[in-house]
């Protein structure tokens, strides 16, 4: 079974999805440190936003927009697989509107809150 | 023959106390636009070598029996077409994550053994009499299970699953769907049976949600999903013996 995952595109896509998850986690503590220092203060905020704002975490979240984007879209294409069966009008919905809805809700979501950032709340 | 075309068949040849490891034979076939992979190797087998060993029976993707590796991923052969092939060799392997028995030929009976574990028959919910007449279900309860009940046991989910593959104690897709399609049956009671196996060390844990075994599936029965759906009900399971009233 050694090099199994490289005997088959998918399962290097399965591999690529996996490696994927680890960014997300960590990205999610960069985040958590950011509400600690908001509780900590608006000093400890805008310290925060200013080491966010430095040439290297730039680039490091072009990259992780890319590494997020695959790891939602390889996310949502695999739900189907993990839910009971969504009975509508009788009949099972079928995987792939499941999977559209999804990406739609997560494409949804960023773009409000992008527009939220920028522009202010109303 | 008409409009014929030639392709190379490339088949893994092995008998075991014969031979010391598996080779590779190469067979250049004739074949017309509509013959499948099995009639490839049934041309073979009648016209150049008789002793080519390999399992078929129905010829139209409902018996299950002719699972193979072609082209490095596994299909049914009578459902495959040589002309998808072209130009060729086309690799032909018995199934992957199972000990030959001889050439394409593989021994299932692990497989068949799990199938005998997952108590595959209803045990009704509540005992009726003929008097009562018969258990009644409405089509919104034969959707919950009814696609888990196309399997045709081929196994080619099995050959799919890199999780089987590396340790073959995990109960797998197969078995796991046709457990969910008689947990998920309305009339059925015997539900705490079956959710200790899918609890147990062998049993839907293993699985990493790969997700190949739905991808191959001839039947469009969605194992993974079952196996998935099972994660939630054995949490649900492991959480609910801390309510109260619980044991
Ligand atoms: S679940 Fe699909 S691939 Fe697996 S044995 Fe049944 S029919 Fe074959
Ligand atoms: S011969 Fe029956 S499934 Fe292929």
């Amino acid at each position: 079974m050694d090099g199994w995952w490289r005997r088959d595109p998918f399962f290097i896509r399965y591999m690529a999805r996996e490696a994927t998850a680890p960014f997300v986690a960590a990205y999610a503590i960069v985040l958590l440190v950011g509400i600690v220092s908001l509780a900590r203060g608006a000093d400890a905020y805008e310290e925060w936003l200013e080491a966010l704002a430095s040439t290297g975490w730039i680039v490091a979240h072009a990259i992780l927009v890319a590494i997020f984007a695959y790891h939602t879209y390889t996310w949502f294409q695999i739900m189907p697989k993990t839910m009971p069966p969504v009975v509508v009008r009788g009949r099972r919905l079928a995987p792939e509107v499941i999977t559209f809805a999804g990406i739609a809700a997560a494409v949804l979501a960023s773009l409000a809150l992008w527009i939220l950032v920028a522009y202010g709340a109303p | 023959m008409a409009d014929t075309r030639k392709i190379v068949l490339e088949v893994l040849r092995y008998t075991p106390g014969q031979s010391t490891a598996p080779t590779l034979q190469q067979y250049p076939i004739e074949f017309t636009d509509d013959m499948s992979v099995l009639q490839g190797l049934q041309q073979v087998k009648d016209f150049v070598d008789g002793s080519l060993t390999f399992r078929w029976s129905c010829r139209m993707a409902i018996c299950g029996s002719c699972g193979m590796m072609i082209d490095g991923a596994p299909k049914l052969a009578c459902r495959a077409f040589l002309r998808d092939f072209l130009p060729g060799p086309l690799r032909v392997e018995p199934l992957e994550h199972f000990p030959i028995e001889r050439d394409l030929v593989v021994d299932i009976s692990d497989f068949v053994d799990k199938l005998g574990r997952i108590t595959p028959w209803i045990e009704p919910r509540e005992p009726r009499s003929l008097e009562q007449g018969e258990y009644l279900q409405t089509p919104a309860q034969l959707e919950r299970f009814e696609s888990f009940s196309h399997c045709i046991n081929c196994m080619l989910c099995y050959a799919a699953c890199p999780q089987y593959g590396l340790d073959s104690r995990f109960l797998g897709p197969a078995a796991t769907a046709l457990l969910h399609r008689y947990n998920s049956d309305s009339r059925d009671g015997a539900q705490a049976k079956r959710m200790e196996l899918v609890n147990s060390e062998e049993g839907v844990w293993a699985c990493t949600a790969v997700g190949y075994c739905s991808e191959v599936c001839p039947k469009a029965v969605d194992p993974a999903n079952a196996v998935n759906q099972n994660k939630t009900a054995s949490a649900v399971s492991w959480f609910a013996r801390f309510l109260p009233g619980r044991g």
